[in-house]
């Protein structure tokens, strides 16, 4: 299973809100998370870490793409 | 502890010491760092308010920006940025600051001022507190202001821009600036000291995104105390050095730049929470965002100026004698719109990361 959030130009907590919901859809899978600023990357990081997620950060020119894993 | 939880104490500790320190080299008692009442005395300074004893161009607030802006170019995340609801923004700036006027303080004073001992902060704090659930509640049924899009580089230099005007007029000191002769926009202390406990606190900010409304927001969302931490370090860092000073004196009366009028310190900081929790962040990390290059956050600070003007204009702003008839129908209004507001944006433009109308 996999989904893709794309919050680029959102402020918290809405990355965080569109993630969490994303994840808890899924239970497990992949979820990509498309962010635009450095707070929306750390805080979705810390959201899913938190959540027994594995974060993987891709920098894409001024984006970072977060992909999400749980077995 | 990891890295990160440790930056964000780091802040909060610096913060809370420097504020101490200000106090004692000559800000007014409990004011060491606020960043409501340094953009009111900087709107008076400018003359936008004609309420003499709250009149001065405020360096930390510049210091603040500045910090912030060299953090962000150092580090890249530097980003020019705007268009989600941008005149809403200003909106919810005015309002928010109309709130903390009447409060005196924002969330940022409200710590210092309970780790000073003034326990009318405390009744504040729980406002602050109420009006962040209430607008938790709106996050989670949709409430959202949109995205924000890249801009051209030059739109987000704008505001650090005008920090480095101010800075000028802080040191030429030209006639038509206000410098207040009396009352808190008199006391403060050394430029440089002010300018540099800004610049410190402007760097640790924009790394460890310290902001007191998100830290109470992202608590009761997602049982997350990160950002916590960092206030609770500025409190318990002040608290020590007030107790070291001797500046720590417990109670509800005879509290510095303060009221007692309970109620309207709880719901002036309800207005100020509510509003702040829609814009994604209290005025500290608004100033901190602006410096970053979002261009909402710093028409926010425009709408924060503005609020600060019309709060001295018109008197509604509180006092040490209480709050007056007209600020209390502006907290009781400035609750009504922003209910209004919270409804109006709701459901989300964005659903399920997909932009309404955009599709991407």
């Amino acid at each position: 299973m996999e989904r893709e959030v794309d919050a680029r130009g959102l402020l918290c907590p809405e990355p965080v809100l569109l993630t969490k919901q994303a994840l808890d859809a899924l239970g497990a899978g992949t979820v990509k998370v498309l962010v635009s600023n450095a707070a929306a990357r750390e805080n979705v990081s810390r959201l899913a870490e938190s959540r027994g997620w594995q974060v993987e950060v891709r920098e894409q020119g001024e984006e970072f793409l977060l992909v999400l894993t749980k077995k | 502890m990891n890295g990160k939880r440790m930056l964000v104490v780091a802040a909060g500790g610096t913060l809370g010491l420097l504020a101490v320190v200000l106090v004692a080299m000559g800000n007014p008692a409990n004011m060491g760092y606020c960043v409501a009442c340094f953009l009111r005395d900087i709107t008076g300074g400018l003359g936008l308010h004609r309420a003499a004893p709250v009149q001065y161009i405020r360096p930390e607030i510049i210091g603040l920006v500045l910090g912030a802006f060299i953090s962000a170019q150092v580090t890249k995340e530097f980003r020019a940025i705007g268009g989600s609801s941008s005149f809403t923004r200003f909106v919810l700036g005015f309002l928010a600051m109309i709130g903390m006027l009447v409060f005196l303080g924002c969330p940022v004073r409200a710590v210092l001022r309970l780790a000073g001992g003034d326990l009318n902060a405390g009744v504040g704090l729980l406002g602050l507190a109420a009006g962040v659930a209430v607008g938790v509640q709106f996050l989670k049924s949709g409430f959202s202001l949109g995205r924000a899009v890249p801009q051209q580089k030059g739109n987000g230099y704008i505001f650090t821009g005008l920090m480095v005007v101010l800075l000028l007029l802080l040191l030429v000191r030209p006639s038509f600036i206000f410098f207040s002769a009396s009352g808190p926009g008199s006391m403060h202390a050394p430029v440089w000291a002010a300018l540099g406990a800004g610049l410190v606190i402007g760097v640790l900010a924009q790394r460890s995104r310290l902001c007191m409304v998100g830290g109470i927001r992202d608590f009761i969302m997602f049982r997350d105390a990160h950002l916590l931490y960092g206030f609770v370090a500025i409190f318990v860092v002040a608290l020590v050095g007030n107790l070291v000073v001797g500046t720590f004196k417990i109670g509800f009366a005879g509290q510095p730049v303060a009221h007692t009028d309970g109620l309207w310190n709880f719901l002036g900081m309800a207005l100020a929470g509510w509003a702040a929790v829609l814009l994604g962040g209290c005025p500290l990390r608004q100033l901190v965002a602006a410096a970053e290059g979002n261009t909402d956050s710093a028409l926010t600070i425009m709408g924060i100026i503005l609020g600060a003007a019309v709060a001295h204009n018109f008197g509604l702003a509180g006092s040490p004698t209480g709050v007056p008839a007209g600020g209390q129908i502006a907290v009781i209004l400035g609750l009504i719109v922003v209910f209004i507001i919270a409804c109006a944006n709701r459901p989300a433009a964005v659903k399920r990361g997909v932009s309404i109308g955009k599709g991407s």
